[in-house]
């Protein structure tokens, strides 16, 4: 007889009425969101607070370019001397002093390095932030080349008309279009994915273990499997308890959204204007600090991936992904007794999962169809997240059927094995098993 | 009688561990089977391969004349030694659901359910929670679930333990009615006062080989010593124990007695019989007590695991 419809249910109600359970599904996104807000709201709080640095030029040939933005204001000091200023500035408690020494206008070129000329320093209570010290670099440095051209007789007008900006346009031989921001979309979407199937893997995986876990310290499990196969309650719990998963993240989903909506109404905070320093990245990979605001080229660089594929591919590998590794959960949870005794045996299932992210946070990044890319999206443990992240940028259809076939196998594999230690284990009690009495259970 | 259930040359090995050794026993249609041995000697690994919950590695089991298959589990009712329920779950849903697992639809299995808790008058519980009850009232739950599809063959394994004396009796009386009824029992403890009440027919386990099976009085008759509990007043005691010495086996026995009188054990050889005992005794005195002494299941359970 086929019970398992029926032991899904139990499942499943028994998750969703949980109460912890719907306190966290309800709460998460609020703590969630509260904290996001906390700190959108603090950046821009530190944003918004402006600086005050003071300038001391004795070449006088640099000041000129200081000029006031929202976030800094500049002072600029003249005929002081170097120990007036320090003094100044610290009475002042401003935020830092940047002194220019009065370098040479007779020598033809100014180099900081070699001939010392040029003697740039920032005197200030704290050590200052690194980006306001390389922003002050890049403006001096900008500065002096412009200087040293005006000395080798070359006019800024010429300098300026002789400027190229070239947007590579990219296109592959079967005609498809793409652009840099394509390469932005596919690794936001592919990671999204692979980073999707990474934590609903960990949440729910070891929820279906506590539950196995909880069925052998309340003995219950023996009344249980003379009624059904031990394998059925095994696909039964893990069914279930990821249909309350999928329940539980689309709430949160949900609610997620609305609650972002209304909080960036109430608050009156841009999320998009929270930059972190990914996103600081790729802007910097892009070369392009306007892309933001570029929303219809996204648009573009989204439809032009192969959204069939990724729809299609997404589904299947998460599935079996998922099921590869929540038999593993399983099989722990009836390997031992209580939760503490599982720490063991958890590291050779969080070991590939953590590997494939790495390998996919980097390698995908670097070079999608490289050879260590492709060869992680088929290793079974590592395919799904690895492979999910590199099908936006187009894998061939062969060798996403080739790996989704060793996926599908080994997780046969690794159901049929859980279900041998499943079925011992769970009327084993009292002892921590070892590795070898794994192996001999899997025999019997 | 038919046989209803029959284990034929059982073994069972878990690894280099010999769980069962070519056991054989069969549970007569109607009677109480009690599936007696030591801790560890192989009778919960019997019970869960009729369960099949563990399939054995030679021998077969027939239930009704049929090798056991899927569909047997229906026919059985198991209460586990080790046993418990989900903490977190209501008592009713619970025992609906454990219901629907051994295949009853869900208006009967809870027609059938009311009936039995209203039975043992445990009706107001059906909305509480099992961590909110006590350890015997969860064991009258399970008891219920195991009886309640109407299994042709019932097991309980240690039944009575976490219960009080009343609910115990309780219990009892409810499997001898389910009995009368026609189900058919095993019986696995550890409890000899209750093996003495309950079972027709025992069998003994110890290190994975049966070592004694058969009805239980006549396993009795086997193990009596043709052995007499006397009481007797007279007035030369010292004398008359000296004389039954030189004839018969004499040991001090000890039994309950309103008088101060001579209290013996006496064992006769074979072929001599109780008449000529009780002839000699009445010569020597008012004889105030004579009964013959029968062995008890807890004597014969101890007797026989020693001589193995």
């Amino acid at each position: 007889m086929n019970h398992l419809p029926l032991i899904i249910k139990r499942e499943y109600l028994t998750k969703v009425r949980n109460k912890a359970f719907i306190i966290m599904t309800f709460l998460s996104p609020l703590i969630m969101i509260a904290l996001f807000s906390l700190v959108a709201y603090l950046s821009q709080l530190n944003n918004t607070k402006q600086k005050n640095i003071t300038v001391l030029d004795e070449s006088g040939l640099i000041e000129s370019i200081f000029t006031d933005k929202e976030t800094v204001k500049y002072t600029i000091l003249d005929a002081v001397t170097l120990e007036d200023a320090k003094a100044i500035v610290e009475e002042q408690e401003n935020y830092g002093l940047l002194y220019i020494s009065d370098f040479k206008s007779t020598t033809t070129s100014i180099r900081e390095d070699e001939k010392r000329n040029v003697d740039v320093e920032f005197y200030s209570s704290e050590t200052p932030s690194l980006s306001i010290i390389s922003a002050l670099e890049v403006k001096v440095e900008k500065r002096l080349k412009e200087l040293n051209l005006e000395k080798k007789g070359v006019d800024q007008a010429i300098l300026k008309a002789a400027t190229v900006n070239i947007n590579i346009n990219q296109e592959n031989f079967t005609g498809e279009k793409t652009s840099k921001q394509d390469s932005v979309v596919k690794l936001i979407f592919g990671g999204a994915a692979g980073y999707l199937l990474f934590m609903f893997i960990i949440i729910y995986g070891n929820m279906i273990m506590r539950s196995v876990i909880e069925e052998k310290t309340s003995r219950i499990i023996e009344v249980i499997i003379s009624s059904v196969k031990p394998i059925q309650l095994m696909l039964g719990k893990i069914i279930g308890t990821t249909l309350a998963g999928i329940t539980q993240f689309g709430i949160w989903i949900i609610l997620g959204s609305i609650l972002m909506i209304i909080a960036s109404l109430i608050f009156d905070i841009d999320f998009t204007q929270v930059n972190t320093p990914q996103q600081e990245l790729v802007t910097q990979a892009m070369q392009n600090p306007n892309a933001n605001a570029d929303a219809q080229l996204f648009i573009n660089a989204f439809l032009n991936m192969p959204l069939a594929n990724l729809v299609i591919a997404f589904i299947l590998f998460f599935v079996s992904g998922y099921l590869l590794y929540s038999s593993l959960y399983a099989a722990i949870g009836a390997a031992v007794d209580n939760e503490t005794d599982t720490q063991q045996f958890m590291l050779p299932i969080i070991m590939p999962l953590i590997l494939a992210v790495y390998v996919g946070g980097f390698t995908v990044i670097e070079d999608p169809h490289g050879t260590v890319a492709t060869v992680f999206s088929f290793i079974p443990f590592t395919s799904p997240v690895v492979m999910l992240m590199r099908i936006p940028f187009g894998v061939p259809i062969w060798q996403q059927i080739l790996s989704l076939l060793i996926l599908i196998g080994t997780f046969m594999f690794t159901i049929w094995m859980a279900s041998k230690i499943y079925r011992v284990g769970i009327l084993m009690y009292g002892k921590k098993p070892t590795y070898r009495e794994l192996l001999k259970w899997i025999k019997y | 009688m038919q046989n209803l259930l029959e284990a034929q040359s059982v073994s069972k090995n878990f690894g280099d561990f010999k769980a069962l050794n070519n056991v054989s026993i069969a549970v007569e249609k109607g009677s109480i089977f009690g599936l007696l041995g030591p801790n560890g000697a192989g009778k919960t690994t019997l019970i869960r391969i009729i369960n099949q919950i563990t399939m054995p590695d030679k021998g077969q089991v027939l239930l009704d004349g049929e090798p056991l298959q899927r569909h047997h589990i229906q026919n059985i009712g198991y209460l586990p030694e080790e046993r418990g329920l989900y903490k977190n779950m209501k008592v009713g849903e619970q025992a609906l659901y454990l219901a629907q697992l051994k295949g009853l639809d869900k208006a009967e299995a809870k027609k059938r359910l009311l009936f039995w808790f209203d039975r043992l008058e445990i009706g107001d519980w059906w909305n509480k929670k099992i961590q909110e009850l006590s350890k015997g009232m969860a064991q009258k739950i399970q008891f219920v679930v195991t009886v309640l599809h109407q299994p042709k063959l019932l097991i309980f394994d240690e039944p009575f333990s976490g219960f009080d004396p009343i609910n115990a009796d309780i219990i009892k009386n409810e499997i001898l009615r389910l009995r009368e009824e026609g189900a058919t029992v095993i019986f696995s403890t550890h409890r000899m006062e209750s093996v003495e009440e309950l079972c027709d027919h025992i069998a003994l386990i110890h290190k994975s080989n049966k070592i004694l099976d058969g009805n239980l009085n006549a396993i009795k008759r086997q193990y009596k010593s043709n052995t007499f509990e006397v009481g007797i007043n007279t007035e030369n005691a010292s004398e008359l124990q000296r004389s039954l010495l030189e004839k018969f086996i004499v040991s001090p026995a000890e039994f309950k007695s309103l008088n101060n009188e001579l209290k013996l054990k006496v064992k006769l050889s074979e072929n001599e019989s109780a008449n000529q005992l009780l002839n000699y005794l009445t010569t020597r005195g008012e004889v105030s007590h004579f009964t013959e002494v029968i062995p008890s299941a807890s004597d014969i359970f101890i007797q026989a695991v020693k001589n193995n």
